[in-house]
């Protein structure tokens, strides 16, 4: 891993929101919702980062942070060299070409008064406004064949199309100029099961193909163990483990990774009537006022005093396992 | 085998004769559950899978009797002997909590919001059991307590967006079971929760299952869930009945080829492949289904007989059933 080529570097990213609630006087102060708390992370070229995480973690708001569509509250992010962070506004325009992102929800991430040639070519309107019609209908051409969509839609509207073909489109128009990057928020979480397996393999050979780098955010486990190839687990917007996607699934070592990786059903009765769950007790509590320390620590079985001091950071524990808990020795494996 | 048993008892529950859902739209008659014929015994779980729109849960809202003003159903549902399908509404409300119950998908959103989650609660017990206020509200805590509701007293006088997902899914359950019904129809139950949350709410009706004899019908995508529920399985395509057998038969010999497609499509946690199996193409519009069986166009076995000839449901010695002209014509899987 480390003789790879290095093309994105997140130093302790916060993204905070400040809420007030409705009734509150105007000089009175809001709370700060710590949606994304402290995340580095090392992003290679031509690799695939699953994020993974409930409801609430922080996942998609860490998604938008790298590609800097919400404001970051602390911390950087280092694409090749230079910080997003400093960039202006004109600035961080041209380097979205390099880029992308793709959306959960296919139909409405697409303009529906937009046919699928202009979705797809709008991106080369923008940064290549000198291009005359006939290239850009031909790079429209060449990429909507290269997604599986059919030559003749190219004139058809969004809703005349099914959730996976929408999100070839969607696929398509981030693809279309050439990115190094692509940050999918949860892409496949939308779709049946037999389209979704359509959708993570063209994503799959897209990035052969053309040497991408995919952040992949989804909830579901067992699609980010499919295509990636190191895997972040967050917990109220905090990293709790990063591993390569063979030392977290054969041995997780963070006791909430266990716990998340116990609850997964897997479709085989026998194994899942006789599998013990390690059921969380309790809810998820509020980010707006996160437990001291080890956020994990109200929910966590082996939690002590220990827990509720130092917030516990990422460390190595094997050349390719990273985990954040203070306990980890007292951790029955 | 267990499907046998229930197939040739006199105890069952619900037994499904050539139930037909059809919607009458502007566009034209939508048929979106056709022929389909099942059989629950008391204390038995049965798992209804399908993708998006295969007919599922318009099964599950015409046997409660809550099918939109423009469905139509034919056929049969003998509810302990009689069909609840011709019933009137009034005598219908009688039936419905008292002896069939069902949990919705969205627990956000089948609550009412106005009213304390308690009230909501003691409404049911005096109006199916007659109780007095007192009583119901000293019933509807023991069974808060039962579906694991913590603190459940202090909880009746709160109101649903008090709670987390998880919690008003307990709710629903809890309500859903007040009168202890025979029959719970579990309509996605978990699909908008956490896997962790999942993971409780699936202990929790394994649990009731033992506890109460239940029988359940549980509607999901999600083969996982119902590996580790189902006594039977359902499976479902384009408002067809695919293939019914026991949980053993469907997950480990599968032989219709949807089925077979499905399971080999789901990525796993347990395992790990390069790419997913996939079932080419999308499902059929509903408006207008083939002639011949409805998954042709996807189904790499299809031949000429299969695109005039709708195959008839087969049972097996094993008592599973399948849709398909492939095994009972003796083709080589």
């Amino acid at each position: 891993m480390q003789t790879q080529k290095t093309l994105m570097e997140v130093r302790n990213l916060k993204v905070h929101f400040n809420i007030k609630s409705d009734n509150a006087w105007p000089w009175q102060k809001g709370h700060a919702l710590k949606a994304v708390d402290g995340v580095d992370l090392t992003l290679y070229e031509g690799e695939t980062l699953g994020v993974v995480g409930e409801s609430g973690c922080g996942k998609s708001t860490l998604a938008r942070a790298l590609l800097r569509l919400v404001p970051i509250t602390e911390g950087n992010v280092v694409w090749l060299g230079q910080d997003l962070t400093e960039l202006d506004k004109k600035q961080m325009r041209d380097k979205r070409q390099e880029l992308q992102m793709i959306f959960q929800d296919p139909l409405a991430s697409l303009d529906p008064r937009m046919t699928v040639g202009d979705i797809i070519a709008e991106p080369l309107h923008t940064f290549h406004p000198d291009w005359s019609k006939q290239t850009v209908k031909e790079a429209v051409r060449q990429m909507m064949d290269r997604v599986g969509l059919l030559p003749n839609v190219i004139n058809r509207y969004p809703h005349e199309f099914s959730g996976g073909q929408c999100q070839r489109i969607g696929i398509a128009r981030a693809l279309i100029l050439k990115p190094k990057l692509i940050v999918c928020d949860e892409p496949v979480s939308a779709l049946d099961v037999s389209i979704q397996a359509q959708v993570v393999n063209l994503l799959k050979e897209l990035q052969a193909e053309m040497n991408l780098s995919l952040v992949f955010i989804a909830h579901d486990l067992s699609v980010v163990k499919h295509i990636s190839d190191r895997v972040l687990v967050m917990y109220l917007g905090n990293p709790v483990e990063l591993a390569s996607k063979h030392s977290l699934y054969a041995q997780p070592k963070h006791p909430y990774t266990k716990a998340l990786m116990s609850a997964v059903p897997v479709p085989d009765p026998q194994i899942e009537r006789n599998k013990s769950i390690q059921l969380l007790t309790g809810d998820l509590p509020s980010p707006i006022n996160p437990p001291s320390g080890c956020v994990f620590r109200t929910r966590c079985p082996h939690a002590t005093d220990v827990c509720q001091g130092q917030k516990p950071r990422l460390y190595p524990v094997s050349d390719d396992h990273q985990v954040a808990c203070s306990r980890l020795e007292d951790i029955p494996a | 085998m267990l499907l046998d048993k229930a197939l040739n008892s006199d105890t069952n529950l619900l037994e499904v004769d050539n139930l037909q859902v059809a919607f009458h739209t502007p566009d034209g008659t939508v048929t979106a559950v056709n022929n389909l014929n099942f059989t629950l015994g008391q204390g038995e779980t049965l798992g209804i899978v399908g993708e998006s729109g295969s007919g599922k849960s318009q099964t599950a809202f015409a046997l409660m009797g809550l099918l939109a003003k423009n469905g139509n159903i034919q056929g049969e549902a003998r509810f302990e002997g009689d069909n609840i399908l011709s019933l009137s509404d009034k005598a219908m409300n009688r039936i419905r909590s008292k002896d069939i119950a069902m949990i919705f998908q969205d627990p956000m959103t089948s609550l009412n919001p106005y009213m304390k989650v308690g009230e909501q609660l003691i409404e049911v017990l005096t109006l199916h059991k007659g109780m007095k206020k007192a009583e119901a509200f000293e019933a509807s805590v023991k069974m808060l307590d039962a579906v694991k509701m913590p603190e459940a007293r202090k909880r009746m006088a709160m109101y649903p967006h008090e709670f987390s997902g998880g919690m008003r899914q307990r709710v629903m359950i809890a309500m859903a079971l007040l009168c202890q019904p025979k029959l719970l129809i579990a309509d996605e139950p978990t699909t908008a929760l956490d896997v962790t949350v999942q993971a409780q709410i699936l202990t929790l009706l394994n649990e009731l299952k033992s506890d109460f004899n239940t029988s359940i019908i549980m509607i999901t995508h999600d083969l996982g869930v119902v590996a580790g529920l189902c006594d039977k399985v359902l499976v479902m395509y384009a408002g067809q009945t695919m293939e019914y057998g026991t949980a053993e038969d469907i997950f480990y010999h599968p032989t219709h080829p949807y089925t077979q497609g499905l399971l080999k499509a789901i990525p796993r946690l347990d395992s790990d492949s390069g790419l997913l199996a996939t079932i080419p193409g999308n499902p059929p519009n509903l408006l207008n289904l083939p002639a011949g069986c409805p998954f042709e166009a996807r189904c790499e076995f299809a031949r000429a007989q299969c695109l005039t000839q709708a195959p008839r449901l087969d049972t097996f010695a094993s008592g599973q059933r399948a849709a398909c002209h492939k095994p009972t014509e003796g083709w080589a899987v």
